[in-house]
Protein backbone atom coordinates (compact mmCIF):
# COMPACT_ATOMS: atom_id res chain seq x y z
CA UNK A 1 0.00 0.00 0.00
CA UNK A 2 1.16 3.49 -0.70
CA UNK A 3 2.04 5.40 2.40
CA UNK A 4 0.74 8.90 2.15
CA UNK A 5 2.51 11.53 4.14
CA UNK A 6 1.42 15.03 4.77
CA UNK A 7 3.47 17.88 3.41
CA UNK A 8 6.37 19.08 5.53
CA UNK A 9 7.26 21.83 3.06
CA UNK A 10 5.28 24.93 2.39
CA UNK A 11 2.48 24.56 -0.11
CA UNK A 12 0.19 26.68 -2.28
CA UNK A 13 -3.31 25.78 -1.20
CA UNK A 14 -4.85 26.60 -4.56
CA UNK A 15 -3.97 26.91 -8.20
CA UNK A 16 -5.00 30.54 -8.25
CA UNK A 17 -2.73 31.19 -5.24
CA UNK A 18 0.22 29.87 -7.23
CA UNK A 19 -0.78 31.88 -10.31
CA UNK A 20 -1.02 35.12 -8.35
CA UNK A 21 2.32 34.52 -6.64
CA UNK A 22 4.03 33.64 -9.92
CA UNK A 23 2.56 36.72 -11.62
CA UNK A 24 3.62 38.77 -8.60
CA UNK A 25 7.15 37.57 -9.07
CA UNK A 26 7.26 37.95 -12.85
CA UNK A 27 5.63 41.37 -12.97
CA UNK A 28 8.22 43.65 -11.47
CA UNK A 29 9.78 47.03 -11.99
CA UNK A 30 11.22 45.91 -15.35
CA UNK A 31 7.76 45.44 -16.86
CA UNK A 32 6.81 49.00 -16.12
CA UNK A 33 10.02 50.89 -16.64
CA UNK A 34 12.07 48.73 -19.00
CA UNK A 35 9.74 47.33 -21.67
CA UNK A 36 8.31 50.62 -23.02
CA UNK A 37 11.75 52.19 -23.55
CA UNK A 38 13.32 49.03 -24.98
CA UNK A 39 10.44 48.57 -27.44
CA UNK A 40 10.54 52.21 -28.52
CA UNK A 41 14.29 52.19 -29.10
CA UNK A 42 14.22 48.92 -31.03
CA UNK A 43 11.81 49.49 -33.85
CA UNK A 44 8.59 50.48 -32.04
CA UNK A 45 5.72 48.39 -33.39
CA UNK A 46 8.15 46.22 -35.33
CA UNK A 47 9.83 45.23 -32.03
CA UNK A 48 6.73 43.28 -31.14
CA UNK A 49 7.62 40.72 -33.82
CA UNK A 50 10.98 39.62 -32.29
CA UNK A 51 9.40 40.06 -28.84
CA UNK A 52 6.63 37.57 -29.57
CA UNK A 53 9.08 35.20 -31.30
CA UNK A 54 11.31 35.39 -28.19
CA UNK A 55 8.35 34.74 -25.90
CA UNK A 56 7.42 31.54 -27.74
CA UNK A 57 10.92 30.23 -28.43
CA UNK A 58 12.69 31.03 -25.16
CA UNK A 59 10.46 32.73 -22.57
CA UNK A 60 7.72 30.14 -22.22
CA UNK A 61 10.00 27.11 -22.84
CA UNK A 62 12.45 28.27 -20.15
CA UNK A 63 9.63 29.06 -17.73
CA UNK A 64 8.40 25.48 -18.16
CA UNK A 65 11.97 24.23 -17.71
CA UNK A 66 12.17 25.97 -14.32
CA UNK A 67 8.72 24.67 -13.38
CA UNK A 68 9.61 21.11 -14.38
CA UNK A 69 12.86 21.07 -12.37
CA UNK A 70 11.25 22.52 -9.24
CA UNK A 71 8.14 20.40 -9.43
CA UNK A 72 9.77 17.08 -10.27
CA UNK A 73 12.70 17.38 -7.87
CA UNK A 74 10.73 19.15 -5.16
CA UNK A 75 13.09 21.55 -3.54
CA UNK A 76 14.74 24.91 -3.39
CA UNK A 77 17.22 25.51 -6.19
CA UNK A 78 20.20 23.80 -4.47
CA UNK A 79 18.11 20.78 -3.45
CA UNK A 80 16.18 20.33 -6.69
CA UNK A 81 19.27 20.79 -8.85
CA UNK A 82 21.30 18.47 -6.61
CA UNK A 83 18.70 15.79 -7.24
CA UNK A 84 18.60 16.57 -10.95
CA UNK A 85 22.32 16.92 -11.65
CA UNK A 86 24.43 16.01 -8.59
CA UNK A 87 27.01 18.32 -7.04
CA UNK A 88 27.50 20.54 -10.11
CA UNK A 89 23.73 21.03 -10.07
CA UNK A 90 23.80 21.94 -6.40
CA UNK A 91 26.46 24.53 -7.07
CA UNK A 92 24.29 26.06 -9.76
CA UNK A 93 21.47 26.11 -7.23
CA UNK A 94 23.63 27.95 -4.72
CA UNK A 95 24.55 30.44 -7.42
CA UNK A 96 20.81 31.08 -7.81
CA UNK A 97 20.57 31.63 -4.07
CA UNK A 98 23.55 33.98 -3.99
CA UNK A 99 22.24 35.93 -6.99
CA UNK A 100 18.92 36.40 -5.19
CA UNK A 101 20.76 37.37 -2.05
CA UNK A 102 22.59 40.13 -3.93
CA UNK A 103 19.50 41.27 -5.81
CA UNK A 104 17.48 41.44 -2.56
CA UNK A 105 20.13 43.74 -1.10
CA UNK A 106 19.74 46.37 -3.82
CA UNK A 107 16.19 45.74 -5.03
CA UNK A 108 14.84 46.74 -1.61
CA UNK A 109 16.52 50.12 -2.07
CA UNK A 110 14.60 50.76 -5.29
CA UNK A 111 11.40 49.67 -3.55
CA UNK A 112 12.26 52.16 -0.77
CA UNK A 113 12.78 54.99 -3.31
CA UNK A 114 9.43 54.09 -4.87
CA UNK A 115 7.76 54.21 -1.45
CA UNK A 116 9.21 57.70 -0.88
CA UNK A 117 7.93 58.84 -4.27
CA UNK A 118 4.53 57.34 -3.52
CA UNK A 119 4.38 59.66 -0.51
CA UNK A 120 5.86 62.59 -2.48
CA UNK A 121 3.05 62.18 -5.03
CA UNK A 122 0.44 63.49 -2.59
CA UNK A 123 1.90 67.01 -2.65
CA UNK A 124 4.23 66.70 -5.67
CA UNK A 125 7.31 67.29 -3.49
CA UNK A 126 9.60 67.08 -6.52
CA UNK A 127 8.38 70.52 -7.56
CA UNK A 128 10.41 71.90 -4.63
CA UNK A 129 13.57 71.78 -6.72
CA UNK A 130 14.64 73.31 -10.04
CA UNK A 131 13.28 70.23 -11.81
CA UNK A 132 12.43 66.62 -10.90
CA UNK A 133 15.87 65.42 -12.02
CA UNK A 134 17.75 67.71 -9.64
CA UNK A 135 15.21 66.82 -6.95
CA UNK A 136 15.99 63.11 -7.38
CA UNK A 137 19.76 63.27 -7.66
CA UNK A 138 20.30 66.32 -5.46
CA UNK A 139 17.67 66.61 -2.73
CA UNK A 140 16.57 62.99 -2.52
CA UNK A 141 19.63 60.81 -3.25
CA UNK A 142 22.12 63.58 -2.37
CA UNK A 143 24.30 61.95 -4.99
CA UNK A 144 27.99 62.49 -4.33
CA UNK A 145 30.75 63.17 -6.82
CA UNK A 146 32.73 60.30 -5.28
CA UNK A 147 31.79 56.82 -6.56
CA UNK A 148 31.96 55.32 -3.07
CA UNK A 149 31.06 57.01 0.20
CA UNK A 150 29.64 55.81 3.48
CA UNK A 151 27.63 58.94 4.16
CA UNK A 152 24.13 57.84 4.95
CA UNK A 153 21.00 59.58 3.74
CA UNK A 154 18.50 59.40 6.62
CA UNK A 155 15.35 59.76 4.55
CA UNK A 156 16.34 56.75 2.43
CA UNK A 157 17.29 54.75 5.51
CA UNK A 158 13.80 54.95 6.96
CA UNK A 159 11.76 53.49 4.06
CA UNK A 160 14.58 51.03 3.39
CA UNK A 161 14.34 49.57 6.89
CA UNK A 162 10.54 49.67 6.76
CA UNK A 163 10.36 47.71 3.50
CA UNK A 164 12.94 45.18 4.62
CA UNK A 165 10.78 44.54 7.67
CA UNK A 166 7.56 44.32 5.62
CA UNK A 167 9.16 41.85 3.17
CA UNK A 168 10.65 39.76 6.00
CA UNK A 169 7.34 39.63 7.89
CA UNK A 170 5.59 38.36 4.73
CA UNK A 171 8.25 35.73 3.98
CA UNK A 172 8.49 34.57 7.60
CA UNK A 173 4.72 33.94 7.63
CA UNK A 174 5.35 31.10 5.17
CA UNK A 175 4.19 30.04 1.75
CA UNK A 176 0.45 29.92 2.42
CA UNK A 177 -0.01 32.64 4.99
CA UNK A 178 2.72 34.94 3.74
CA UNK A 179 3.43 34.65 0.03
CA UNK A 180 0.07 33.36 -1.15
CA UNK A 181 -2.08 35.58 1.05
CA UNK A 182 -0.14 38.77 0.28
CA UNK A 183 -0.09 38.13 -3.48
CA UNK A 184 -3.80 37.34 -3.48
CA UNK A 185 -4.37 40.86 -2.18
CA UNK A 186 -1.58 42.67 -4.03
CA UNK A 187 -2.04 41.33 -7.57
CA UNK A 188 -5.73 42.25 -7.95
CA UNK A 189 -4.89 45.61 -6.37
CA UNK A 190 -2.06 46.09 -8.86
CA UNK A 191 -4.35 45.24 -11.77
CA UNK A 192 -7.02 47.70 -10.66
CA UNK A 193 -4.63 50.57 -9.96
CA UNK A 194 -2.65 50.00 -13.15
CA UNK A 195 -5.72 49.78 -15.37
CA UNK A 196 -7.03 53.00 -13.77
CA UNK A 197 -3.68 54.64 -14.50
CA UNK A 198 -3.73 53.52 -18.13
CA UNK A 199 -7.31 54.67 -18.69
CA UNK A 200 -6.32 58.07 -17.27
CA UNK A 201 -3.17 58.22 -19.39
CA UNK A 202 -4.80 57.38 -22.74
CA UNK A 203 -7.46 60.04 -22.09
CA UNK A 204 -4.86 62.81 -21.89
CA UNK A 205 -4.47 65.26 -24.78
CA UNK A 206 -1.50 64.22 -26.90
CA UNK A 207 -1.70 60.56 -25.83
CA UNK A 208 -2.28 59.55 -29.45
CA UNK A 209 1.02 61.15 -30.42
CA UNK A 210 2.79 59.02 -27.84
CA UNK A 211 1.08 55.85 -29.01
CA UNK A 212 1.92 56.75 -32.58
CA UNK A 213 5.61 57.01 -31.67
CA UNK A 214 5.44 53.75 -29.71
CA UNK A 215 3.64 51.62 -32.29
CA UNK A 216 4.90 53.00 -35.61
CA UNK A 217 7.08 50.17 -36.91
CA UNK A 218 10.61 50.70 -38.07
CA UNK A 219 11.32 47.61 -40.12
CA UNK A 220 14.95 48.53 -40.64
CA UNK A 221 15.45 47.72 -36.94
CA UNK A 222 14.54 44.08 -37.61
CA UNK A 223 17.67 43.71 -39.76
CA UNK A 224 19.80 44.70 -36.78
CA UNK A 225 20.78 41.67 -34.65
CA UNK A 226 20.84 44.06 -31.67
CA UNK A 227 17.05 44.37 -31.89
CA UNK A 228 16.63 40.61 -31.64
CA UNK A 229 19.06 40.40 -28.73
CA UNK A 230 17.10 43.16 -26.97
CA UNK A 231 13.84 41.26 -27.52
CA UNK A 232 15.28 38.03 -26.12
CA UNK A 233 16.83 40.02 -23.26
CA UNK A 234 13.52 41.69 -22.41
CA UNK A 235 11.62 38.40 -22.38
CA UNK A 236 14.38 36.69 -20.42
CA UNK A 237 14.68 39.34 -17.70
CA UNK A 238 11.00 40.08 -17.34
CA UNK A 239 9.78 36.52 -16.74
CA UNK A 240 11.86 35.90 -13.55
CA UNK A 241 13.40 32.82 -15.09
CA UNK A 242 16.74 31.07 -14.60
CA UNK A 243 17.64 32.27 -11.13
CA UNK A 244 15.72 29.98 -8.87
CA UNK A 245 12.43 31.77 -8.23
CA UNK A 246 10.27 29.62 -10.46
CA UNK A 247 12.11 26.45 -9.39
CA UNK A 248 11.34 27.30 -5.76
CA UNK A 249 7.74 28.40 -6.37
CA UNK A 250 6.85 25.30 -8.38
CA UNK A 251 8.35 23.04 -5.71
CA UNK A 252 5.57 24.28 -3.42
CA UNK A 253 2.89 22.87 -5.69
CA UNK A 254 1.35 19.51 -4.81
CA UNK A 255 2.69 16.58 -6.79
CA UNK A 256 -0.58 16.16 -8.62
CA UNK A 257 -0.71 19.62 -10.12
CA UNK A 258 -1.33 21.07 -13.54
CA UNK A 259 1.84 23.02 -14.27
CA UNK A 260 1.70 24.12 -17.90
CA UNK A 261 -1.89 25.43 -17.92
CA UNK A 262 -1.22 27.99 -15.17
CA UNK A 263 2.26 28.58 -16.68
CA UNK A 264 0.73 29.86 -19.91
CA UNK A 265 -1.50 32.21 -17.93
CA UNK A 266 1.52 33.54 -16.01
CA UNK A 267 3.62 34.06 -19.14
CA UNK A 268 0.89 35.83 -21.10
CA UNK A 269 -0.18 37.87 -18.05
CA UNK A 270 3.40 39.09 -17.75
CA UNK A 271 3.53 40.16 -21.40
CA UNK A 272 0.01 41.61 -21.24
CA UNK A 273 1.12 43.76 -18.34
CA UNK A 274 4.16 44.92 -20.29
CA UNK A 275 2.06 45.90 -23.28
CA UNK A 276 -0.26 47.79 -20.96
CA UNK A 277 2.75 49.56 -19.44
CA UNK A 278 3.97 50.52 -22.92
CA UNK A 279 0.58 52.01 -23.77
CA UNK A 280 0.38 53.89 -20.45
CA UNK A 281 3.93 55.21 -20.41
CA UNK A 282 3.88 56.38 -24.03
CA UNK A 283 0.43 57.98 -23.68
CA UNK A 284 1.82 59.96 -20.76
CA UNK A 285 4.99 60.84 -22.67
CA UNK A 286 2.92 61.94 -25.68
CA UNK A 287 0.93 64.22 -23.40
CA UNK A 288 4.13 65.60 -21.89
CA UNK A 289 5.76 66.23 -25.28
CA UNK A 290 2.61 68.06 -26.44
CA UNK A 291 2.63 70.23 -23.30
CA UNK A 292 6.31 71.05 -23.88
CA UNK A 293 5.73 71.79 -27.55
CA UNK A 294 8.17 69.08 -28.57
CA UNK A 295 8.14 65.51 -29.89
CA UNK A 296 8.81 62.17 -28.21
CA UNK A 297 12.13 61.70 -30.00
CA UNK A 298 13.41 64.83 -28.30
CA UNK A 299 12.68 63.48 -24.80
CA UNK A 300 15.39 61.82 -22.70
CA UNK A 301 15.29 59.27 -19.91
CA UNK A 302 12.72 56.90 -21.36
CA UNK A 303 13.59 53.80 -19.36
CA UNK A 304 14.78 52.51 -16.01
CA UNK A 305 15.50 54.66 -12.97
CA UNK A 306 15.52 57.86 -15.03
CA UNK A 307 12.05 57.16 -16.48
CA UNK A 308 10.52 56.45 -13.07
CA UNK A 309 12.20 59.05 -10.90
CA UNK A 310 13.18 61.86 -13.29
CA UNK A 311 10.95 61.86 -16.38
CA UNK A 312 7.73 60.57 -14.89
CA UNK A 313 7.53 63.05 -12.00
CA UNK A 314 7.94 65.85 -14.56
CA UNK A 315 5.14 64.31 -16.63
CA UNK A 316 2.88 63.90 -13.59
CA UNK A 317 3.35 67.55 -12.58
CA UNK A 318 1.83 68.65 -15.89
CA UNK A 319 -1.21 66.42 -15.55
CA UNK A 320 -4.68 67.36 -14.40
CA UNK A 321 -5.32 65.81 -10.94
CA UNK A 322 -1.57 65.22 -10.79
CA UNK A 323 -1.44 63.65 -7.30
CA UNK A 324 -3.88 60.91 -8.39
CA UNK A 325 -1.68 59.97 -11.34
CA UNK A 326 1.43 60.07 -9.15
CA UNK A 327 -0.14 57.89 -6.47
CA UNK A 328 -1.40 55.36 -9.02
CA UNK A 329 1.94 55.20 -10.85
CA UNK A 330 4.19 54.91 -7.81
CA UNK A 331 1.63 52.75 -6.00
CA UNK A 332 1.65 50.28 -8.92
CA UNK A 333 5.42 50.36 -9.08
CA UNK A 334 5.59 49.76 -5.33
CA UNK A 335 3.30 46.72 -5.42
CA UNK A 336 5.07 45.28 -8.47
CA UNK A 337 8.42 45.75 -6.71
CA UNK A 338 7.33 44.34 -3.36
CA UNK A 339 5.77 41.17 -4.79
CA UNK A 340 8.95 40.51 -6.76
CA UNK A 341 11.14 41.26 -3.74
CA UNK A 342 9.42 38.66 -1.56
CA UNK A 343 9.91 36.02 -4.26
CA UNK A 344 13.61 36.85 -4.39
CA UNK A 345 13.97 36.56 -0.61
CA UNK A 346 12.03 33.27 -0.67
CA UNK A 347 14.69 31.68 -2.92
CA UNK A 348 17.36 32.52 -0.34
CA UNK A 349 15.33 31.35 2.64
CA UNK A 350 14.24 28.06 1.08
CA UNK A 351 17.83 27.27 0.08
CA UNK A 352 19.06 27.58 3.66
CA UNK A 353 16.05 25.83 5.18
CA UNK A 354 16.46 22.83 2.86
CA UNK A 355 20.19 22.38 3.34
CA UNK A 356 20.72 23.24 6.98
CA UNK A 357 17.30 22.34 8.32
CA UNK A 358 16.97 25.73 10.02
CA UNK A 359 13.51 26.90 10.93
CA UNK A 360 11.95 29.30 8.44
CA UNK A 361 11.45 32.06 10.99
CA UNK A 362 15.01 31.89 12.27
CA UNK A 363 16.43 31.87 8.73
CA UNK A 364 14.30 34.81 7.65
CA UNK A 365 15.20 37.02 10.57
CA UNK A 366 18.89 36.17 10.96
CA UNK A 367 19.64 36.25 7.23
CA UNK A 368 17.25 39.08 6.55
CA UNK A 369 18.75 41.38 9.13
CA UNK A 370 22.28 40.67 7.85
CA UNK A 371 21.18 41.47 4.31
CA UNK A 372 19.44 44.60 5.53
CA UNK A 373 22.78 45.63 7.02
CA UNK A 374 24.49 45.31 3.61
CA UNK A 375 21.62 47.16 2.01
CA UNK A 376 22.11 50.08 4.38
CA UNK A 377 25.90 50.02 4.18
CA UNK A 378 26.19 50.20 0.39
CA UNK A 379 22.93 51.61 -0.88
CA UNK A 380 21.46 54.03 1.66
CA UNK A 381 24.44 56.27 1.06
CA UNK A 382 25.14 59.21 -1.20
CA UNK A 383 26.88 56.84 -3.64
CA UNK A 384 24.15 54.17 -3.52
CA UNK A 385 22.99 54.75 -7.10
CA UNK A 386 26.44 54.09 -8.58
CA UNK A 387 26.92 50.84 -6.66
CA UNK A 388 23.38 49.74 -7.47
CA UNK A 389 23.78 50.45 -11.17
CA UNK A 390 27.01 48.45 -11.38
CA UNK A 391 25.99 45.49 -9.22
CA UNK A 392 22.66 45.26 -11.07
CA UNK A 393 24.33 45.22 -14.49
CA UNK A 394 26.74 42.42 -13.59
CA UNK A 395 24.25 40.34 -11.62
CA UNK A 396 21.52 40.46 -14.25
CA UNK A 397 23.35 40.51 -17.50
CA UNK A 398 26.34 38.34 -16.62
CA UNK A 399 25.52 36.10 -13.63
CA UNK A 400 21.90 35.20 -14.42
CA UNK A 401 22.61 34.79 -18.11
CA UNK A 402 25.55 32.50 -17.33
CA UNK A 403 23.39 30.43 -14.96
CA UNK A 404 20.79 29.98 -17.70
CA UNK A 405 23.36 28.62 -20.13
CA UNK A 406 24.86 26.29 -17.51
CA UNK A 407 21.41 25.01 -16.54
CA UNK A 408 20.56 24.11 -20.15
CA UNK A 409 23.93 22.49 -20.83
CA UNK A 410 24.18 20.62 -17.51
CA UNK A 411 20.64 19.28 -17.29
CA UNK A 412 19.76 18.80 -20.92
CA UNK A 413 22.99 18.05 -22.76
CA UNK A 414 25.12 16.45 -20.04
CA UNK A 415 22.52 14.78 -17.81
CA UNK A 416 19.98 14.39 -20.60
CA UNK A 417 16.97 15.16 -18.45
CA UNK A 418 14.96 16.69 -21.30
CA UNK A 419 12.76 13.70 -22.02
CA UNK A 420 12.09 13.04 -18.34
CA UNK A 421 11.16 16.66 -17.70
CA UNK A 422 8.88 16.95 -20.71
CA UNK A 423 7.17 13.69 -19.78
CA UNK A 424 6.79 14.86 -16.19
CA UNK A 425 4.97 17.98 -17.31
CA UNK A 426 2.90 16.10 -19.88
CA UNK A 427 1.75 13.39 -17.46
CA UNK A 428 0.58 15.93 -14.89
CA UNK A 429 -0.51 18.93 -16.94
CA UNK A 430 -3.20 19.81 -19.43
CA UNK A 431 -0.85 21.31 -22.03
CA UNK A 432 1.63 18.63 -23.17
CA UNK A 433 5.32 19.24 -23.79
CA UNK A 434 7.19 17.21 -26.35
CA UNK A 435 9.84 17.40 -29.01
CA UNK A 436 9.23 21.06 -29.86
CA UNK A 437 9.68 22.15 -26.27
CA UNK A 438 12.85 20.09 -25.93
CA UNK A 439 14.25 21.60 -29.09
CA UNK A 440 13.64 25.18 -27.92
CA UNK A 441 14.99 24.64 -24.44
CA UNK A 442 17.94 22.42 -25.38
CA UNK A 443 19.20 24.23 -28.46
CA UNK A 444 17.50 27.54 -29.22
CA UNK A 445 17.51 29.01 -25.69
CA UNK A 446 21.16 28.32 -24.79
CA UNK A 447 22.34 29.60 -28.17
CA UNK A 448 20.48 32.90 -28.05
CA UNK A 449 21.30 33.35 -24.39
CA UNK A 450 24.97 32.63 -25.12
CA UNK A 451 24.94 35.32 -27.82
CA UNK A 452 23.59 37.79 -25.22
CA UNK A 453 26.24 36.68 -22.75
CA UNK A 454 29.15 37.05 -25.17
CA UNK A 455 27.98 40.43 -26.40
CA UNK A 456 27.61 41.90 -22.90
CA UNK A 457 30.74 40.33 -21.44
CA UNK A 458 33.02 41.30 -24.31
CA UNK A 459 31.67 44.83 -24.13
CA UNK A 460 32.25 45.02 -20.37
CA UNK A 461 35.80 43.71 -20.74
CA UNK A 462 36.66 46.08 -23.58
CA UNK A 463 34.80 49.21 -22.60
CA UNK A 464 34.27 48.91 -18.84
CA UNK A 465 30.87 50.00 -17.61
CA UNK A 466 29.13 53.32 -18.00
CA UNK A 467 32.28 55.41 -17.55
CA UNK A 468 32.95 54.21 -13.98
CA UNK A 469 36.57 53.94 -12.91
CA UNK A 470 38.23 50.55 -13.39
CA UNK A 471 38.77 49.89 -9.67
CA UNK A 472 35.09 50.56 -9.01
CA UNK A 473 33.88 48.19 -11.74
CA UNK A 474 36.54 45.73 -10.56
CA UNK A 475 35.17 45.66 -7.03
CA UNK A 476 31.43 46.01 -7.52
CA UNK A 477 31.14 44.34 -10.93
CA UNK A 478 33.72 41.60 -11.41
CA UNK A 479 34.32 41.41 -7.66
CA UNK A 480 30.64 40.71 -7.01
CA UNK A 481 30.73 37.90 -9.57
CA UNK A 482 33.87 36.38 -8.01
CA UNK A 483 32.35 36.61 -4.54
CA UNK A 484 29.16 34.93 -5.74
CA UNK A 485 31.16 32.04 -7.15
CA UNK A 486 33.21 31.59 -3.96
CA UNK A 487 30.14 31.71 -1.70
CA UNK A 488 28.31 29.22 -3.93
CA UNK A 489 31.27 26.82 -3.75
CA UNK A 490 31.47 27.15 0.05
CA UNK A 491 27.78 26.37 0.53
CA UNK A 492 27.99 23.43 -1.88
CA UNK A 493 30.91 21.92 0.04
CA UNK A 494 29.20 22.26 3.43
CA UNK A 495 27.47 19.07 4.63
CA UNK A 496 23.71 18.52 4.35
CA UNK A 497 21.65 17.99 7.48
CA UNK A 498 19.76 15.27 5.59
CA UNK A 499 20.57 13.21 2.55
CA UNK A 500 19.37 15.25 -0.41
CA UNK A 501 19.41 12.30 -2.75
CA UNK A 502 17.16 10.07 -0.62
CA UNK A 503 14.28 10.92 -2.82
CA UNK A 504 12.13 9.22 -5.41
CA UNK A 505 10.74 11.33 -8.21
CA UNK A 506 7.08 10.85 -9.08
CA UNK A 507 5.63 9.84 -11.49
CA UNK A 508 8.17 7.21 -12.54
CA UNK A 509 9.39 7.84 -16.08
CA UNK A 510 11.39 5.35 -18.07
CA UNK A 511 14.50 6.84 -19.61
CA UNK A 512 14.20 7.00 -23.36
CA UNK A 513 17.24 4.84 -24.10
CA UNK A 514 15.84 3.08 -27.16
CA UNK A 515 12.59 2.35 -28.89
CA UNK A 516 12.26 -0.88 -26.92
CA UNK A 517 12.21 1.00 -23.63
CA UNK A 518 9.59 3.28 -25.04
CA UNK A 519 7.47 0.33 -25.98
CA UNK A 520 7.89 -1.12 -22.52
CA UNK A 521 6.77 2.15 -21.03
CA UNK A 522 3.55 1.96 -23.03
CA UNK A 523 2.87 -1.52 -21.70
CA UNK A 524 3.49 -0.46 -18.11
CA UNK A 525 0.98 2.32 -18.41
CA UNK A 526 3.27 5.24 -19.18
CA UNK A 527 1.15 7.51 -21.25
CA UNK A 528 2.58 7.59 -24.69
CA UNK A 529 -0.43 9.16 -26.24
CA UNK A 530 0.56 12.48 -24.78
CA UNK A 531 4.22 12.34 -25.70
CA UNK A 532 5.15 14.34 -28.74
CA UNK A 533 1.65 15.74 -28.73
CA UNK A 534 3.15 19.17 -29.10
CA UNK B 1 -2.24 58.08 -34.96
CA UNK B 2 -1.28 56.69 -38.37
CA UNK B 3 -3.11 53.69 -39.79
CA UNK B 4 0.07 51.59 -39.56
CA UNK B 5 0.54 52.44 -35.87
CA UNK B 6 -3.10 51.59 -35.16
CA UNK B 7 -2.71 48.29 -37.03
CA UNK B 8 0.36 47.41 -34.95
CA UNK B 9 -1.33 48.42 -31.72
CA UNK B 10 -4.42 46.35 -32.47
CA UNK B 11 -2.30 43.45 -33.75
CA UNK B 12 -0.16 43.28 -30.62
CA UNK B 13 -3.23 43.56 -28.38
CA UNK B 14 -4.91 40.72 -30.25
CA UNK B 15 -1.84 38.46 -30.09
CA UNK B 16 -0.75 39.15 -26.48
CA UNK B 17 -4.03 39.87 -24.71
CA UNK B 18 -5.79 37.34 -26.92
CA UNK B 19 -3.27 34.70 -25.86
CA UNK B 20 -3.90 35.57 -22.21
CA UNK B 21 -7.64 35.20 -22.68
CA UNK B 22 -7.13 31.93 -24.55
CA UNK B 23 -4.86 30.64 -21.76
CA UNK B 24 -7.45 31.61 -19.13
CA UNK B 25 -10.28 29.95 -21.05
CA UNK B 26 -8.15 26.83 -21.56
CA UNK B 27 -7.33 26.68 -17.85
CA UNK B 28 -10.94 27.25 -16.85
CA UNK B 29 -12.07 24.45 -19.13
CA UNK B 30 -9.41 22.04 -17.94
CA UNK B 31 -8.08 23.19 -14.57
CA UNK B 32 -6.56 19.78 -13.81
CA UNK B 33 -6.08 16.48 -15.57
CA UNK B 34 -9.01 14.12 -15.25
CA UNK B 35 -6.65 11.29 -14.31
CA UNK B 36 -3.18 11.18 -12.83
CA UNK B 37 -0.66 8.34 -13.02
CA UNK B 38 -1.03 5.71 -10.27
CA UNK B 39 0.51 6.78 -6.96
CA UNK B 40 2.64 3.68 -6.46
CA UNK B 41 4.56 2.77 -3.33
CA UNK B 42 6.85 5.71 -3.10
CA UNK B 43 4.28 8.41 -3.48
CA UNK B 44 4.43 11.02 -0.78
CA UNK B 45 3.55 14.68 -0.53
CA UNK B 46 6.74 16.12 0.84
Amino acid sequence: MATKQTSSRGEWTSQIGFIFAAIGSAVGLGNIWRFPGVAYENGGGAFLIPYIVALFTTGIPFLFFDYAVGHRFRGSSPLALRRAAGKPGEMLGWLHVVICLVIAVYYTVVVAWTASYFVFSFNLSWNNAKNPTTFFTGKYLQLSEEPLTFEFVPHILLPLIAFWLIALIIVSAGVTKGLQRSNTVFIPLLMVSFVALIIGAVSLPGAAEGLNAFFTPNFEALKDPGTWISAYGQIFFSLSIAFGIMVTYSSYRKRKSNMTGPGLVVAFANSSFELLAGIGVFSALGFFATQQGTTIDQLHGLSGVSLAFMTFPAVVSQMPIAPVFGVLFFGSLLIAGLTSLISIIEVVVSGFVDKFNFSRRKTVWVLGLILMGFSILFFATTSGLYVLDTVDKFTNEVAIVMCAIVMCVLLLLVRRRGYELSQHMTLLSTFPLGRTWRFFVTFVSPVVIAVMFVQVTVNLIQEGYSGYQDWFVGIFGWGTLALMLVVAIVFTVMPWKRDPERFVAWPPIQPRACAKTREAAVHTGESEQTEEAK
Amino acid sequence: MSATAIAYMVGSMVVIWGSLIAALVFLRKRPERAEYPPEGENFQED
